[in-house]
């Protein structure tokens, strides 16, 4: 599913303890921000995660989503990757139907997709794509009329583009 | 040195300077009560946990200094939320340290457990469940730092039985490290400068002073900037008193119920300085029709204020007193670089002149009707200190005491503002006793709050805190029957209380305060110089008042505030500013 029309991604330097994540959901919920979707990890730095959210910026402005965040004690640094300066990548695991008569076909588009088989049964196969969220899209929706049987998304990840051009804007107000 | 870790955690509020703390102990919290004994904290025993909030609130509230509320798990920590939820709307600063079953127990749906730092995560500032002894000290010195600096707020720590019992070394940190909280207290330099410039150039401007003021005992500052640029001030719900209202240049009360000079002169001003203000829907009315012409210069501590509701063509992040401060040398500059003030002349004749024509005012009672609320406080107001801390509940009450009191110093009125807790007035009066044991604390009460939490009296009676009660009881929910009258075409749904029951004064007595009753206006004076004299034990007056009253001016809910309606004997006023 492409995001709204209008998004931003918020990477959030957390620090890594519990119930952090909870904090920043129950602020999305009582706030009334839309999170289109969500991904946390531990960085490098294991005192720290990070949270890459991707917000519906229609509804509410980046503004407000980012100073209301900044008040959590928890969050330590906010960054705005404007989807045309950054890189975002995203993974995708499906099992699909592969029956020995469309296997070859399935096959042959995650070869297109450059994605990788991680199993196979007798009717179905398990595939993965890593790729730009676009391209993920683009793949969803080829393999779906082959007969998805389960299939799960991790949510995008994101870092800012390589260029000469200043660095991200922290958020964190001055 | 071995404690356990309930003895560290009464050491540490020690530590923290804590003298007194409201609460009510029970099964998870009972190891933390044992250290008490020895402790040399005053604790005061409430009867329900939301009066320990209160009381907390109240103690806070006319300090400065964060109020410390401890009570046990499950229904306690439930039963405290209203006061965390009120602090938190009101910036109050305020540590409450909840029981918890022990830690192996969580989850498991124990006796008394509930999810305290989940159900208070969206009304603290921050909450912590303590999963180690040894956390407990650096815990508190974090809580009270988060608590107190800031915008100020709740915060709550939430300590399982086997936490408490557990043995720690003991340790007090020389500091906190909080590597996401850093809040901005220096204005910007730039901003500051651009500020006092739009200050000096606007004919028509007037200052929004908000609670910040009070937070950031920032009330000095604000007179020296009135008082050097000449500019009126406006001290909403939460700032009465910020600004003297005997002051030439205080205008008073803002907003829903805000006298018609103060609402009117906002809506027609050319700038408006919000100091520690947030723009609250309550004195904005409907947002679109608020102040059309004005710029903004907003300043506050809290970035997130900043645009919330309207964009502000001067935002400043910082700390009000430190950020009026500079703004007054900024201005002294300006003024000694030559700059001209604007001519504000005209502007101030306008304001003289909504003055003159919609004072606030009532009419006086016909022969044999009930008293005015408006007199009662009039004469209470006329009969008290001028340093007299007023408390009051939410409703009409609370509207007519800031209306009719004179708030002439800072941090003697105490009211629940953002959140409207009903109840609020004699558990956060008993709280401001405790803070201030030299002052006179009155609580104006409407029947109906009084019957929220009036049980608290017991804990002011057996702990020798003497508070005064002034019930205005009108036998109803009155704002609500207001509403059901103006909206509702006067079908009134559920709102009759009775005058006499409960007995007011049997109730009080009962309780071991004296109870007073007043039902003629010649009864007023009397009651309340009786009530004056009593400084060994609470007092409560039953003053029965007229139920037909209603609170003017009003700015219908969801209207601009051009839409403010003025008592019917004052309509018809035309010219300048009429509507």
């Amino acid at each position: 599913m492409a995001p709204p029309q209008k998004h931003h991604i918020l990477s959030v330097l957390v620090e890594n303890k519990a119930g952090v994540l909870a904090r920043v959901a129950s602020l999305f919920a009582r706030r009334g921000f839309n999170i289109f979707s969500l991904a946390v990890a531990p960085t490098d730095d294991e005192r720290f995660s990070r949270i890459t959210i991707v917000v519906d910026v229609e509804a509410t402005s980046v503004e407000q989503i980012t100073k209301q965040l900044n008040k959590l004690i928890n969050v330590v640094r906010i960054s705005e990757l404007d989807p045309a300066d950054s890189v975002e990548r995203e993974l995708l695991l499906a099992t699909v139907r592969a029956d020995p008569a469309q296997r070859g076909q399935v096959i042959e588009l995650v070869q297109i997709f450059e994605g990788r088989i991680l199993a196979v049964g007798t009717d179905v196969l398990t595939v993965s794509l890593e790729g730009a969220p676009a391209k993920v899209d683009d793949f969803e929706e080829l393999l779906r009329p082959y007969g998805i049987v389960e299939l799960q998304r991790t949510g995008r990840v994101a870092l800012p583009k390589l260029v000469r051009r200043p660095r991200p804007r922290a958020l964190r107000a001055s | 040195m071995k404690l356990t870790g309930a003895q560290a955690l009464i050491k540490s509020l020690e530590m923290e300077g804590v003298e007194v703390m409201f609460g009510l102990p029970g099964g998870a919290i009972l190891p933390v009560y044992d250290p008490i004994i020895d402790s040399s904290i005053r604790h005061i025993l409430v009867r329900h946990e939301q009066g320990a909030g209160h009381m907390a609130e109240g103690y806070a509230h006319v300090t400065g200094r964060p109020g410390v509320a401890m009570v046990t798990s499950g229904p306690a920590a439930t039963n405290i939320v209203t006061p965390l939820c009120d602090a938190y709307m009101d910036s109050i600063p305020m540590v409450v340290i909840t029981g918890q079953v022990a830690y192996s127990s969580i989850g498991s749906d124990a006796f008394q457990e509930c999810d305290t730092t989940g159900i208070t995560m969206s009304v603290t500032k921050h909450n912590w469940l303590v999963t180690g002894a040894q956390e407990i000290p650096q815990v508190v010195k974090e809580a009270f730092h988060i608590a107190s600096t800031g915008r100020p707020g709740p915060v709550l720590i939430d300590v399982p039985k086997d936490v408490s019992n557990q043995l720690m070394d003991w340790y007090w940190p020389d500091t906190v490290e909080l590597p996401g909280y850093k809040p901005t207290t220096k204005g910007h330099p730039r901003q500051i400068k651009e500020a006092a410039q739009l200050l000096l150039g606007s004919r028509q401007p007037v200052i929004y002073a908000g609670g910040g003021i009070l937070k950031a005992r920032a009330a000095e500052a604000l007179r020296e900037l009135a008082e050097l640029t000449g500019i009126h001030v406006v001290t909403t719900l939460m700032a009465r008193g910020a600004f003297p209202d005997d002051h030439p240049l205080c205008l008073g009360m803002p907003g829903m119920h805000g006298n018609y000079t103060a609402v009117t002169s906002m809506q027609q001003a050319d700038l408006l300085i919000a100091l520690g203000s947030r723009f609250d829907d309550r004195v904005t009315g409907k947002v679109d029709g608020f102040a059309p012409a004005a710029k903004i210069i907003h300043v506050d501590v809290d970035p997130a204020e900043l645009g919330k509701v309207r964009r502000p063509d001067v935002p400043i992040v910082g700390d009000c007193r430190l950020v009026i401060e500079e703004l007054v040398t900024a201005v002294r500059d300006l003024l000694a670089g030559g700059v001209e003030p604007a001519d504000c002349s005209a502007w101030n004749e306008r304001i003289d002149g909504w003055r003159a024509k919609y004072p606030l005012a009532y009419e006086p009672p016909a022969e044999g009707d009930a008293l005015k609320p408006q007199m009662v406080l009039e004469h209470l107001r006329d009969s008290t200190p001028d340093d007299t801390i007023v408390v009051s509940g939410v409703g009409q009450h609370q509207m007519w005491a800031s209306q009719y009191w004179q708030f002439n110093h800072p941090y003697t009125w105490v009211n629940s503002g953002g959140l409207g807790t009903m109840g609020f007035a004699v558990p956060a009066a008993i709280g401001a006793k405790v803070g201030r044991p030299d002052r006179m604390v009155w609580a104006v009460d409407g029947d109906g709050c009084f019957q929220m939490t009036a049980q608290e009296l017991v804990t002011a009676s057996s702990e020798r805190i003497p508070v005064k009660i002034a019930i205005l009881n009108n036998a109803y929910l009155g704002m609500v029957r207001q509403w059901q009258e103006m909206f509702y075409d006067e079908r009134y749904s559920e709102v009759y209380l009775s005058p006499d029951l409960p007995d007011y004064v049997k109730w009080a007595e009962a309780m071991g305060c004296v109870g007073l009753r007043a039902e003629t206006p010649e009864d007023i004076q009397p009651v309340i110089d009786k009530a004056n004299e009593i400084d060994d034990r609470p007092v409560v007056v039953d003053f029965r008042t007229d139920s037909r009253e209603k609170v003017y001016p009003m700015v219908p809910a969801g209207q601009s505030n051009d839409a403010i309606v003025v008592p019917p004997f004052q309509e018809g006023r035309h010219g300048e500013g009429g509507h």
